[in-house]
């Protein structure tokens, strides 16, 4: 029986291995653009126009406040009735961006907005620009605050790819049941589906560690 | 050196300066004294536009900001002054993610893109002029309050700057650390350093000042000779204020 199932997931872990690839796609995707956006939203909802604030503002109380599995379905089966077509894995990428892009704004918005106005004050005082200020000053405190938080969110990111199955991406989890509708090990192959998204977890933790002891160095006492 | 003209500065409607007029000549060390709340701290932090001042004109060399016009327009214009305009903090606003050297080359390397090697070496020399020898690479946090602000010292020096503005320099720190930064201080005043200081040590005003004025309620009220305001002053409430003061040996 164990000898069996062992077998049965070996042969299968070439599918499982090639959804995970996808899983990967899409949460690194995820992650990359929902930072990038996440930080223009942090930006402008700090020193943006009213108006663009308010926007900014609106924009992560929707997609926070929304299930994330209504967002992709709106995107892959709502939008073609507006005329716009997405392919699945575009349409998942698309709708992962947008809603991580929610949740690094605020993350990003509550750390910069931390920092002690004293360091934008001496950075101005030896001639430094805003932008500088930001880059050289600012960002990299933040960092200390911001990481944490969004650690979470990437590693929840990395789990709520399997989503994206229901839009008809061959990520991890698809895979898994479409094995399961074969062979009816349904246990054992969600099992080995769930040690798969726990290994991929678990390494994006892993390097989460070791970015807070980079930008932590200057606290140690030693 | 620096002119300031009509300067005025109002928050929430309530003038905090009004109209202040005031010349600094190269080499002068200038002392600013006054209870808080009067606006000397508000004055400085206008010198090199922290504060947007509500109207009035300020020059250093021929740099020229209209405070009475918007200051967006001028915002590159500000920041070639404070280049030229160094500031102490009262709580040292040290960068705690770069040491003690990075800190002060921040400005020559970003700012003025010196080489590195060059600012390096300046650095270094600057830190060993206020006393930091050996804490070239430490983290601000494992400093003492008395040498995180000798870093700024230092920082606002690789600047090269013609005049540096101190806020209070020595407010913030443990009373036996307060001696070594007066020190400093002291030194770079021997210096011929154009220095403005608003402070609280008056004895030690006196000594190394070459000038002071008191300030009370946004306007200057006396000014003069730092030894003969501070010991000998001429009106009622510069009396008052410092009479306050008697008996003040603190910094010695």
């Amino acid at each position: 029986m164990i000898e069996g199932n062992l077998q049965l997931v070996l042969d299968s872990l070439p599918f499982l291995l090639k959804g995970a690839l996808w899983t990967v796609v899409l949460s690194l995707g995820g992650m990359f653009f929902g930072l990038l956006l996440g930080f223009g939203l942090a930006l402008l909802r700090l020193y943006g126009f009213r108006p663009l604030q308010w926007l900014a503002r609106v924009y992560v109380s929707f997609f926070r406040g929304t299930p994330l599995l209504v967002q992709l379905f709106m995107i892959y089966y709502g939008l073609p009735q507006l005329g716009i077509q997405l392919d699945p894995l575009p349409a998942a990428l698309i709708g992962f961006s947008l809603n991580m892009a929610a949740y690094t704004a605020e993350i990003l918005r509550a750390a910069i907005a931390s920092i002690d106005r004293g360091q934008w004050e001496a950075a101005a005082s030896i001639g430094m620009s805003r932008a500088q200020t930001l880059y050289r000053a600012i960002l990299p405190q933040a960092a200390r605050t911001a990481l944490p938080p969004l650690g979470n969110s990437f590693i929840s990111l990395v789990k709520d790819t399997a989503l994206a199955a229901t839009i008809q991406v061959p990520e991890l989890f698809r895979q898994a049941q479409l094995i399961t509708a074969r062979t009816f090990e349904i246990f054992t192959m969600y099992l080995a589906a769930a040690l798969i998204y726990w290994l991929l977890a678990s390494v994006l933790a892993h390097f989460q560690g070791r970015l807070e002891d980079r930008v932590n160095r200057h606290e140690r006492d030693a | 050196m620096i002119s300031v003209r009509n300067l005025r500065k109002s928050i929430n409607g309530q003038a905090v300066l009004k109209g202040i007029d005031l010349d600094i000549a190269p080499g002068e060390v200038l002392a600013i004294i006054g209870p808080s709340g009067s606006g000397k701290t508000t004055l400085l932090r206008c010198l090199n536009l922290l504060e947007p001042p509500s109207g009035g004109q300020i020059s250093v060399g021929d740099i020229h900001i209209d405070a009475g016009r918007p200051l967006k327009p001028q915002q590159k214009l500000i920041r070639e002054l404070r280049q030229h305009v160094g500031f102490v903090f009262q709580n040292f606003n040290l960068f705690p993610h770069r040491t003690a050297l990075e800190n002060v080359i921040e400005g020559p390397v970003q700012v003025k893109k010196e080489p590195r090697s060059k600012a390096i070496e300046r650095g270094r020399a600057l830190l060993a002029k206020v006393g930091l020898d050996g804490k070239e690479d430490a983290y601000p946090r494992r400093l003492s309050g008395g040498q995180q602000q000798r870093v700024a010292i230092a920082r606002a020096l690789a600047m090269e700057p013609d005049v540096i503005l101190f806020d209070e320099p020595t407010s913030a720190l443990d009373p036996e650390l307060v001696g070594e930064v007066l020190t400093t201080l002291r030194g770079l005043a021997e210096e011929r350093r154009t220095m403005v200081i608003v402070t609280h040590e008056m004895s030690f005003a006196r000594d190394v000042a070459d000038r002071a004025i008191f300030i009370d309620d946004g306007v200057i009220v006396e000014q003069g000779d730092a030894r003969r305001l501070l010991s000998a002053p001429q009106h009622e409430r510069t009396r008052q204020f410092l009479s306050k003061f008697i008996g003040d040996h603190h910094g010695h």
